[in-house]
């Protein structure tokens, strides 16, 4: 026996950037000792392609397509979470229209999220019919999305004071359908993985995140619902039409990785309850803003609505008065599949954004790897990456 | 509690570091300066009422030539249980490019720190492991500087790992071609 104890050797493993299980170009360094991880350093960034620097040389709108880039799973969503903050700066007030148009495409986005996420938690794991299921349902909604938007997956369909175009009732009628077929779909899902033994070892008590240490570590999202605390944009500061729609907000209890899963098949009823309420109480009206067409970005956005704006300065400092009467700064956040994604942007009252910072949910949750490999299994690196569902165009932006 | 309240809490508790402060848009950002920032965000994390314990975000602008005083570290803060946001900003000039670590207080602190130095050379006292994040290690320059140029032929300045791996590629490629 003892023989056998001192043949334990430490060992240095590279895992990616290119692994499979990485989902992305993603590198972990980890130190093992025996099967135990002792250490694990993540390195990103080889996907990094400057979209914060990138938009400081383009238009508002033009920045609008690179959002799509960032994460081109839910690119609905990211495009969404760019024109809020942009509206919020320059006051726009969007029609009900476009305002539930938006609200459907983005739960259609995070389905679609959701199943590309399961399907490759579940085959990583090692079930591979449940990735063969989700990807078929996943094409009826993308073929949605192209009838609608011209594109399957970088759309680029909403704008600053509405949506490019109107949805029409051949759209509706199929998203009808996709919304009465759904839940039995995702029923089928649990069937096949929520009793499954292997499933339930690989899960159950796995990379366990208590409520304190999720708060401690800026997880939003699923993952930290996970873990039983009650945050979401959407119920919290409610944007575009969800304080107008009825929808719960699943939690999970021990905040390991089986409750993750749980938490995001929850969240694909909701979202479906979402459309289906989206499609009936759907207005008439316009879908773009009246002034929307009309507004030139070079002005100045004191200078738009100086009636409505509230602007308090508290300084006696004549310089640095006229310092925040150039610069303004806006932060707005969509709860994105991943979690909360925030646009920070401030303007000097020309044409192009002088800062726009991206707070990307993938980045801090890629940050949390090391605290939930160390101690664990060499096999549980893959079950964990794929619980905290990070697209790692997102996380290099 | 709304914004503005918040404000006047920090400004009881701390007179000097609050330099001025801004409302836009039911948004409040607190200006601050750097040497006690680390104190006022644990006040703001711990005090009673406030209880911000949840850091969003943490990221830097650059004022180069509208301002003295040439970055902004920004901190944006969310209370889970009052549901109220906060942005803390604090002036970190040129010449002592430096600012206290908050990974103490969220250990979230860590990649954000990271990225704000990657990307625009402020360091973080007190950081347990501060290096580059997104670039390569042995990157020139801080690109979301407002010196760095956007588009540009580098020319000499180009990242030397490239350059070396684009010759030891050619000479692979006469090489074979040769062969």
């Amino acid at each position: 026996m003892q023989k056998l104890v001192k043949k334990i050797k430490e060992l240095t493993v590279n895992m990616g950037p290119q692994h499979p299980a990485t989902h992305g170009v993603l590198r972990l360094v980890l130190e093992l000792e025996g099967e135990v991880i002792k250490k694990c350093i993540p390195y990103i960034g080889y996907l990094h392609r400057g979209v914060e620097k990138l938009s400081e040389d383009l238009t508002y709108v033009q920045s609008l397509p690179l959002t799509d880039r960032m994460d081109y799973l839910s690119s609905m969503v990211n495009n969404v979470g760019f024109c809020i903050a942009v509206e919020k700066l320059i006051g726009i007030q969007v029609p009900e229209r476009a305002k539930f148009i938006r609200t459907m495409m983005a739960e259609m986005a995070r389905i679609c999220s959701h199943l590309v996420w399961i399907a490759t938690h579940a085959l990583d794991i090692g079930a591979m019919t449940v990735f063969l299921y989700a990807m078929r349902d996943r094409e009826y909604l993308l073929e949605l999305f192209e009838m609608v938007t011209g594109a399957r997956l970088t759309v680029s369909y909403p704008r600053v004071g509405g949506v490019r175009c109107d949805v029409n009732n051949e759209f509706l009628d199929k998203l009808y359908k996709f919304t009465d077929e759904f839940p039995k779909k995702v029923e089928e899902y649990e069937t096949l993985i929520d009793r499954n033994r292997v499933w339930l070892k690989r899960t159950k008590g796995v990379g366990v995140i208590t409520a304190k240490d999720a708060i401690n570590w800026g997880l939003t999202g699923p993952t930290l619902r996970g873990s039983g605390v009650y945050y979401d944009v959407r119920k919290f500061f409610p944007y575009d039409a969800y304080d107008k729609v009825d929808f719960e907000v699943p939690l999970g209890k021990n905040g390991d990785i089986y409750d993750r899963y749980k938490c995001r098949m929850l969240e694909f009823r909701q979202s479906n309850r979402i459309i289906r309420q989206c499609i009936e109480k759907l207005p008439e009206g316009p879908i773009l803003a009246e002034n929307a067409l009309r507004i030139r970005m070079p002005e100045s956005p004191l200078k738009i609505d100086k009636r409505d704006i509230v602007f308090e300065i508290y300084t006696e400092d004549k310089q640095i008065q006229e310092f925040i009467q150039k610069f303004t700064e806006v932060y707005a956040s969509v709860e994105a599949p991943r979690g909360e994604l925030g646009y920070y942007i401030v303007c000097d009252s020309s044409s192009k954004p002088y800062r726009m910072r991206v707070r990307a949910p993938s980045f801090v949750h890629a940050g949390v790897l090391p605290k939930l490999c160390e101690g664990s299994l060499v096999a549980d690196v893959i079950a964990n990456i794929g619980s905290i569902d990070i697209v790692l165009g997102e996380c290099d932006r | 509690m709304n914004p503005a309240e918040v404000v006047k809490k920090i400004k009881e508790q701390f007179p000097e570091e609050v330099l001025w402060f801004v409302c836009f848009r039911d948004e409040c950002s607190i200006v601050v300066k750097k040497e006690k920032i680390k104190e006022i965000l644990s006040y703001l994390k711990n005090a009673p009422g406030l209880e911000f314990d949840y850091l969003v975000d943490l990221s830097a602008v650059d004022y180069l030539g509208f301002r003295e005083c040439r970055f902004d570290v920004v901190y944006h803060l969310m209370s889970i249980k009052y549901r109220h946001r906060i942005r803390v900003k604090a002036l970190v000039p040129e010449q002592q490019c430096f600012i206290d670590s908050v990974t103490d207080l969220w250990a979230t602190a860590n990649w954000f720190e990271r990225e704000c130095f990657d990307m625009f050379g402020i360091e973080f006292k007190g950081h347990p492991d501060l290096r580059r994040i997104l670039m390569p290690e042995d990157w020139n320059g801080f690109p979301l500087r407002k010196d760095y140029p956007v588009r540009s032929n580098l020319g000499d300045k180009e990242w030397e790992t490239y350059k070396e791996l684009k010759e030891s590629a050619k000479a692979w490629k006469e090489n074979a071609e040769a062969s």
